[in-house]
């Protein structure tokens, strides 16, 4: 057998893959960074918190007690009451529920609207791909916190339409990073050979060259999350996002603001809420960039 | 280069185009008759087509949309329902507040990020790399209006050391303004001087590892003088680039910070604009906001293509 039958039936043999050890390599590497994994467990605290709320916060997080008003934290209210004497322990619960929901929605509403847009740009050129990289250029150009300001003024406010405004917002991001990604990746062998076998756009573009980006959305979407946790934070803040007495934290820290002298613990919690989600999104999303990371393979 | 210049303004000028058409768009878009908006809720039909005829709401929407880029290409963007003063004037009178407020935060982030990014990058793999990254990280993930509220409550109520809100121009009396200044700068350059000192990290880092760097060391040159003679010099490139492209987060940034600080500026105008359906003033804020962005970001990009000719190169084959 000439050396280079050898090597073509050696590598035959060799396992194609071994996602047992990729496993163990990605495992290893979260435990080199252990405050991405911290990070990464305090996330899913916060979103244990949001799914479970009825039954972690027992008191109604709407129930008003004019004996409570504004009341420093005791045992029967650890984080104290607010100005309408109201659990401050149970309005950060079920805030965490709606900070969830706006920060992972719109992104996914993000993504669902600026990938394929970002993929038929960057797969197609041509006029299509001016179109619409002139289109989000133009989207681009509005501030993010601006424009979200501007849709929900549109739209008027609520949960629903800021997740649609902060999503709204985020989109040009995806159509950018898309269209990148699939102008080097469309440069690679394997989606060459792939058009050569007669493979058609559509097989091209969901199956040879979405996976391959993947990851890269996927990191940018773990950093954007926070971005528009605190976005949605902001539009309640400024009375433009979710109204009273729903307790959305931004919500609750525009209240706060109006009793720092007497009742400051209003003003804590919210805010190291808002603080310690978008920090852990921000940690687990550097160690999922490592994670992920092709050039360490 | 002149093909370079020629083909990045004729992307500008769409570009605007674009961005007149959603901010037109957009505002047709909010429910409500503007006419009634405009007449108050107490106005009769007979005022109502009053106002529709001298505004010309009745004509077919093209002509409502040249006729307004045309005025606004002149400077006129209508004038405020709420105060019936030119949008345009009330912009000039609010906006140099939130320039200088803005101008402040980038001293603020620059000084934090700059002297950080340095030793993290010059002491990589250190307590001091960790303290810088860590304290980065935490300046990306705060909430500016928190921390916001966090000073007032600390600087203001406890200590009594700053006032918690107001403005005074800096000609009335400099050091009142800066007292009132103070806090919202550094509110709203915290974000920036995060971004700025990660990306001065890594930028020093790659630069330290280049040859040049290295041939320095090995001429015996001390530390100190390849780090401030040599390094440096390239290693800040990206602050330029960050700056340009971190006014929109500054813009967006200034909204919510003058807000809790009662600094009566631009951003204070938007939200002011939005909560008293004042459409206009919010169609001539977001148009100016926008448009100001793609003007700086074609002077950014042009001042690049004199310095780095390989960028206008890559702009005349027409990658983008």
């Amino acid at each position: 057998m000439s050396p280079d039958a050898a090597t073509a039936e050696a590598l035959l043999r060799a396992p194609v893959a071994e996602p047992a050890g990729r496993l163990r390599r990605g495992w290893r590497r979260v435990l080199r960074r252990p405050a991405s994994a911290v990070g990464g467990v305090i996330v899913l605290f916060f979103a244990s918190m949001a799914l479970g709320a009825p039954w972690i916060a027992t008191t109604d997080p709407l129930h008003t007690d004019w004996a409570k008003v504004r009341k420093a934290p005791t045992w029967a209210n650890p984080l104290g009451t607010d100005d309408l004497g109201r659990d401050n322990l149970s309005r950060v619960v079920w805030g965490s529920r709606i900070s969830m929901q706006a920060g992972v929605f719109s992104i996914l509403l993000a993504i669902s609207v600026g990938v394929p847009l970002g993929l038929v740009a960057g797969y197609y050129r041509g006029p299509l791909d001016q179109v619409i990289m002139r289109l989000t250029d133009a989207w681009l150009a509005f501030p993010f916190l601006i424009l979200a300001i501007g849709l929900v003024t549109i739209l008027g406010p609520s949960l629903t339409n800021v997740t649609v405004a902060i999503g709204l917002g985020a989109t040009p991001t995806y159509v950018r990073l898309t269209r990148g990604l699939v102008l080097s990746t469309q440069a690679e062998d394997y989606v060459h050979a792939a058009w050569a076998l007669g493979a058609r756009d559509l097989r091209v573009m969901t199956r040879h060259i979405l996976p391959n980006i993947f990851s890269a959305l996927l990191v940018q979407a773990t950093v954007a999350i926070p971005t528009a946790i605190i976005a949605e934070a902001v539009l309640s803040f400024l009375g433009l996002g979710v109204q009273p007495p729903s307790p959305s934290w931004g919500t609750m820290l525009n209240t706060a603001q109006q009793f720092l002298e007497t009742a400051p613990w209003m003003a804590w919690w919210p805010g190291l809420a808002i603080f310690s989600l978008a920090l852990s999104f921000n940690l687990a999303g550097d160690g999922l960039r490592d994670l992920l990371d092709p050039k360490d393979y | 280069m002149f093909d370079f210049l020629v083909q990045r303004t004729a992307i500008s000028v769409v570009t605007l185009l674009v961005i007149s058409l959603i901010v037109f768009t957009g505002v047709r878009m909010i429910p409500g008759d503007p006419a009634r908006v405009m007449a108050g809720t107490d106005a009769d039909a007979a005022g109502l087509e009053e106002i529709r005829e001298k505004y010309g709401l009745k004509d077919p929407v093209p002509v409502q949309y040249l006729r307004w880029v045309g005025l606004a290409l002149r400077g006129d963007l209508g004038e405020s329902i709420r105060t019936r003063a030119s949008v345009t004037g009330t912009v000039a009178k609010k906006l140099p507040i939130t320039i200088q407020l803005a101008a402040f935060a980038i001293l603020i982030a620059v000084g934090i990020a700059i002297p950080a990014g340095v030793l993290a990058a010059v002491r990589r793999n250190t307590f001091w790399d960790l303290l810088a990254s860590g304290v980065s990280l935490c300046g990306v993930s705060v909430p500016n209006f928190w921390l916001g509220i966090m000073l007032i409550l600390f600087f203001s109520v406890r200590l009594g050391w700053l006032p918690a809100s107001g403005f005074v121009p800096l000609w009335e009396s400099p050091l009142a303004n800066l007292q009132r200044m103070l806090m919202p700068a550094f509110v709203l350059g915290t974000a920036l001087a995060a971004v700025l000192m990660r990306q001065i990290r890594n930028s020093m880092i790659e630069v330290l590892s280049a040859d040049y760097i290295r041939t320095a060391r090995a001429k015996g040159l001390p530390g100190r003088a390849v780090v401030f003679r040599h390094a440096i010099r390239n290693g800040l490139i990206p602050v330029v680039t960050i700056l340009g492209l971190q006014m929109g987060a500054l813009m967006g940034g200034a909204v919510v910070t003058e807000q809790i600080f009662v600094v009566p500026g631009f951003g204070r105008l938007i939200v002011e604009a939005v909560f008293t359906r004042d459409y206009p003033l919010v169609q001539g804020v977001v148009l100016i906001t926008a448009s100001s962005y793609v003007l700086i970001n074609l002077l950014v990009d042009v001042s690049y293509s004199v310095l780095n000719p390989r960028i206008r190169i890559r702009g005349a084959t027409g990658e983008s």
